[in-house]
C-alpha cells in the first residue's frame, strides 16, 4: 500500500514537473529574472540608505537630473543640459520636454524644485542629505528650466545629482513610493510579492531610448546555498552581485553561464580607532601596515577575488593613485616600528568583525598576521544593528572591518567626528578645495593629494577593493560588469538568443 | 470540564500576558537603534531624530509597552517600520506560506509514520521492523536542511521537475503555488515523521503487552481487528502529544526550510526584522508564535480527552 503511494507520489511530481517545463519554454525571451541576496525594505531610494532599494529601482524606474552610468561617468538624464554660472554656484538645468511621470502626470521644473527642497527640508528623512547641503535654494525658470543657487562651489555637485537618492518625484506620488514606486524610468513598477519577487514592467510611453526588456523580476534569495541551487536550476537568469565566491569556479566550468568579475566602490579596510590606546602612535599604525599580506586576506577570505589597494581609493577610477608597495609585508620592520613606539611585545585589543564574510574571515586571518608582531587580538562577531550603535555611533573599538562602499567617499577623512576619530587640518583643507574646485584636471589632482595623506597616515588598514561576482546567461548582452554606483540598471539589457 | 477550560483560559491570557513583558524587554535590551540601521551610517542627526519621532521611539519605555499591550487587545499590530505597510498585512501574507507548509508537511509526516510504525511494531524484531527502524534513524540523524539540499539537486538541478525555492503567490493559480511547496513540505515532513514512527511503534509495542490485548487474542480477535481497535487507540497519547510538540517545532523549523527554499514565509520574516530591527514586526510575530504554542497545547490537552474517555471530565484533571 505504501509502495503504491510513492508511485502515485512520483507520478504526480512527474506531471507537474513537465507541466512547469512546458511552460517555461514557452516563456518569450524578452523577461529576465535577476536575483538579489537582501530584500529593499521598501521601493523609496529618496527615504533610505539600504543599496537593495537603488539596485531594483535606480535608472530603471527612477531617474534623476544627472545619470551614473556604467564606466562611473556623470551623464545628462532628465536635464538634457546645464550651465553652470562664472563664480560656479548657480547651475541652470534645461530639462527635457514630453517626460511624463508613471501615473500619466506631466515632468517639468516644478517637480525639481519639489524634488530637491523635499530632499533638503528640516524633516526630510534622506539618508543622503548630506548631498543636499550646498543647495542655497531651487526655483524653476520657466516650465522646463530650473536654476539650483550653491552656499559655495561644490564639485561634486554634479555626480551628487546622480545618485540614486536625488532622483526626481512628483508630489501627488511621493509619500507613496515606498509602496508603489512612480518615477519617469524605463520601467515601471508592477507589483511586490513580499519576501519573494518585485515585478517591473516596459513603461510604453518612455520619453527616451525604451528597454529592451518587456518584464524584469527581482527574485528575492538571501542564502548563498540557495542561490547556487537558483542559478544552476536556472530558476533566475543573471545574479548581478553573486553571494557565494566559493561556488564561482563551479559556474566558471559551466558552459550555461557567464562570470564577470568586476569592480565596485567597495574600499575594504580595517578601520582603526585612531584615538584610542597604541593605535594613536603613527609608528604602530605603520607596523600593521608592514604586517598585513593582502594577498593572504583575499585567497584566504575572497577566494582570491579583489584588487589590493594602499589608500581609500577605488581602483578603477581615474584619479587613482597606486599605493600599495609603499608599506611592503616585512614583519622584521614591523616589529622594528612597536619597539620604537614601546611595545617591543606587542599588546592585546580587540577587532569588531560585522556579519559579511569578508569581515568575519579576513578577521581571523588578520588576528593571525597581527598574532605575529604581537598584537594579539580578541575578535568580536557583531551583527549590522551593533556595529552601527558600537562601532560607528558611539566609536567604542579598536579594530573593525568593513567595506566603505560610497562612491567617491574620500572626504570621510576630513570629517574630525567620523568613527576613525581621525583628525587632520591638511586633509580637512584639502577637501574644501577639492568640494570648490569643478576642473576635472586639478580635481584629480587634488584627490591624489589626499590618497597620499591618508596612505602617509596610515589611517585605516587598507585592504582590498571589493570585487562584485556576476554570473548571468550566456546569452543575456548589457548588464553592468562594474558597479560604480549600487544598481542593475537594465535599461540596456537584452537576450542575444 | 467547564471550570477546567476556564481555569486554562486564564492561565492562557497570564502566559501570554508575561511573555508580552519578556518580549518587549528582551528587544529594549537589544542593541541598535532601528533608525540608524534604516537610514545607514551617512545619515545625519537630524535626520534620524526625524525618523526616531516618526516611528514614536521617542516615547518614554513604559509608555511605549503600554500602548503597544493597548493596541495589541484592540487586534492593532501597528505599522512595519522598514516596510511601511501594516503589520497585520504582512503576517497574513506570510501565513498563507507557512501555515499551508506545516499543515501539508504534518499531515505528510503523520501519514508516512503511522503506517510504518504499525508495520514495525507488528513485524517486532523481523527484518521488516529493523529496516523501518534503520531508516528512521538515518531520517533523525539527517538535519532537514541538508535534507533540502539533497532534495534541490535532485529534483531541481539534475532533473529540473520542480523549482529550486521561491513561492509562486496563491493567485498564480493553485499548481504554481502547490508545486512551490512540494519540495520544502518533504524536506520538512520525512525527519518528522522518523521521530514520528519511532514513537509509534514503541507506544504500540508497549500496549501489546497488555492483558487486555492477550484478551481480546483469547476471545477470537484477528491481528489487525486487535491492532486496529484496541492497541492503537491506546498508543494514541504519546503519539498526539508528539505531534502537537512538532507542530510548534515545524512553525520554528520553517525558518530553516524557508530560507533553505526561499519561501516568504513566517520564519524568514522573523528572521529578517530582527536583522533590520523592524522591533514591531519582531515583537508582534514572537507574540503571535507564543499564542499559537500555547493554544496548540490546549488543543492537544482536548484530543487528550477525545481519545481516552476516561481522561473525560473527572476532577484529577
Amino acid at each position: 500500500m505504501n509502495h503504491l503511494k510513492m508511485i502515485c507520489q512520483g507520478i504526480f511530481i512527474l506531471v507537474i514537473g513537465t507541466l512547469i517545463s512546458s511552460t517555461s519554454v514557452l516563456a518569450a525571451k524578452d523577461s529576465l529574472t535577476m536575483g538579489m541576496v537582501l530584500e529593499p525594505t521598501h521601493l523609496d531610494p529618496t527615504a533610505g540608505a539600504a543599496a537593495a532599494i537603488d539596485e531594483v529601482v535606480y535608472a530603471n524606474v527612477f531617474e534623476g537630473l544627472t545619470r551614473i552610468n556604467r564606466s562611473g561617468e556623470v551623464k545628462p538624464a532628465l536635464a538634457k543640459s546645464w550651465e553652470i554660472s562664472a563664480d560656479k554656484t548657480i547651475y541652470t538645468f534645461h530639462l527635457h520636454q514630453g517626460v511624463k511621470f508613471h501615473d500619466g502626470s506631466e515632468f517639468d521644473a516644478e517637480d525639481v524644485v519639489f524634488s530637491l527642497n523635499r530632499a533638503k527640508a528640516d524633516d526630510s528623512v534622506n539618508a543622503q542629505k548630506v548631498l543636499f547641503k550646498p543647495i542655497k535654494s531651487v526655483e524653476s525658470k520657466g516650465k522646463f528650466s530650473v536654476a539650483v543657487t550653491l552656499f559655495q562651489p561644490t564639485g561634486s555637485f554634479l555626480f551628487n545629482m546622480g545618485w540614486g537618492d536625488a532622483v526626481m518625484v512628483d508630489q501627488a506620488s511621493a509619500d507613496k513610493n515606498k509602496s508603489n514606486p512612480v518615477g519617469t524610468g524605463p520601467f515601471k513598477f508592477k507589483r511586490w510579492v513580499k519576501g519573494d519577487r518585485i515585478e517591473l514592467i516596459k513603461s510604453p510611453g518612455y520619453w527616451g531610448e525604451p528597454a529592451k526588456l518587456n518584464m524584469a523580476t527581482f527574485k528575492i534569495i538571501p542564502d548563498p546555498a540557495a542561490a547556487v541551487s537558483a542559478m544552476m536550476a536556472e530558476d533566475v537568469d543573471a545574479f548581478a552581485n553573486f553571494p557565494a565566491p566559493e561556488s564561482v569556479a563551479q559556474f566558471k566550468s559551466d558552459h550555461r553561464f557567464k562570470v564577470v568579475i568586476g569592480s565596485t566602490e567597495g574600499e575594504t579596510i580595517l578601520s582603526t580607532n585612531n584615538k584610542k590606546g597604541p593605535f594613536q602612535d603613527l609608528r604602530v599604525r605603520q607596523a600593521i601596515a608592514h604586517a598585513l599580506d593582502r594577498q593572504a586576506i583575499i585567497d584566504g577570505a575572497m577566494f582570491g577575488f579583489g584588487t589590493p589597494i594602499g589608500t581609500h581609493f577605488s581602483p578603477h577610477h581615474p584619479a587613482y593613485k597606486d599605493f600599495t608597495g609603499k608599506f611592503p609585508y616585512d614583519l622584521n620592520k614591523a616589529k622594528k616600528l612597536l619597539a620604537e613606539a614601546g611595545y617591543p611585545d606587542g599588546f592585546n585589543a580587540t577587532i569588531k568583525l560585522p556579519p559579511p564574510s569578508y569581515a568575519r574571515r579576513g578577521g581571523e586571518i588578520i588576528a593571525s598576521q597581527l598574532a605575529k608582531i604581537g598584537i594579539k587580538l580578541e575578535i568580536i562577531p557583531v551583527e549590522w544593528a551593533q556595529w552601527i550603535d558600537q562601532v560607528f555611533k558611539n566609536k567604542d573599538y579598536d579594530l573593525t572591518i568593513v567595506s566603505h562602499t560610497e562612491p567617491m567617499d574620500i572626504g570621510i577623512y576630513a570629517r574630525k567626528d567620523y568613527y576613525f576619530n581621525y583628525d587632520n587640518p591638511k586633509i580637512q583643507a584639502l577637501m574644501v578645495e577639492l568640494d570648490a574646485t569643478v576642473e576635472t584636471g586639478k580635481r584629480y589632482q587634488l584627490l591624489g593629494e589626499a590618497q597620499q595623506i591618508v596612505s602617509d597616515d596610515c589611517v585605516n588598514g587598507f585592504l582590498f577593493q571589493l570585487a562584485k561576482y556576476g554570473i548571468w546567461n550566456k546569452n543575456i548582452a548589457g548588464l553592468w560588469e562594474n558597479s560604480p554606483v549600487q544598481a542593475n540598471d537594465l535599461t540596456e539589457v537584452y537576450w542575444i538568443k | 470540564m467547564r471550570v477546567f477550560l476556564f481555569k486554562r483560559i486564564i492561565t492562557m491570557a497570564l502566559t501570554l500576558l508575561v511573555a508580552t513583558a519578556v518580549v518587549f524587554i528582551a528587544l529594549e535590551v537589544l542593541p541598535g537603534d532601528p533608525a540608524s540601521v534604516m537610514l545607514g551610517i551617512n545619515a545625519e542627526p537630524d535626520t534620524l531624530a526625524a525618523l526616531r519621532a516618526e516611528l514614536g521611539l521617542d516615547r518614554p519605555v513604559h509608555i511605549r509597552y503600554f500602548s503597544w499591550l493597548g493596541d495589541l487587545l484592540q487586534g492593532n499590530l501597528g505599522i512595519s517600520y522598514t516596510y511601511d505597510v501594516p503589520v497585520l498585512e504582512l503576517i497574513t501574507e506570510r501565513i498563507t506560506v507557512s501555515f499551508p507548509l506545516a499543515l501539508f508537511a504534518i499531515i505528510l509526516s503523520t501519514a508516512i509514520a503511522i503506517p510504518f510504525g504499525i508495520i514495525a511494531a507488528s513485524f517486532h524484531t523481523r527484518p521488516l521492523d529493523f529496516f523501518v527502524m534503520t531508516f528512521s534513524q538515518l531520517g533523525i540523524a539527517i538535519p532537514n536542511f541538508w535534507f533540502a539540499l539533497l532534495l534541490i539537486i535532485l529534483f531541481s538541478i539534475s532533473l529540473r521537475l520542480l523549482p529550486a525555492g521561491g513561492f509562486a503567490g496563491w493567485d498564480e493559480g493553485l499548481i504554481p503555488a502547490l508545486t512551490s511547496l512540494i519540495l520544502p513540505t518533504i524536506a520538512l515532513a520525512l525527519p518528522q515523521s522518523a521521530i514520528l514512527a519511532r514513537v509509534t511503534r514503541s507506544a504500540l509495542l508497549e500496549v501489546l503487552k497488555e492483558d487486555y490485548i492477550r484478551t481480546a487474542q483469547a476471545k477470537g480477535s484477528g491481528r489487525w481487528r486487535t491492532m486496529w481497535r484496541h492497541a492503537l487507540r491506546n498508543a494514541m497519547i504519546p503519539v498526539v502529544t508528539i505531534m502537537g510538540l512538532q507542530f510548534s517545532f515545524l512553525l520554528a523549523g520553517t525558518i530553516i526550510i524557508e530560507n533553505v527554499f526561499y519561501l516568504p514565509g513566517i520564519g524568514r520574516l522573523i528572521f529578517q526584522a530582527v536583522a533590520q530591527r523592524d522591533l514591531i514586526v519582531v515583537k508582534n510575530l514572537v507574540i503571535l508564535l507564543a499564542a499559537t504554542v500555547i493554544i496548540i497545547n490546549f488543543v492537544v490537552d482536548v484530543l487528550y480527552a477525545v481519545i481516552d474517555p476516561r481522561l473525560r471530565g473527572g476532577n484529577d484533571v
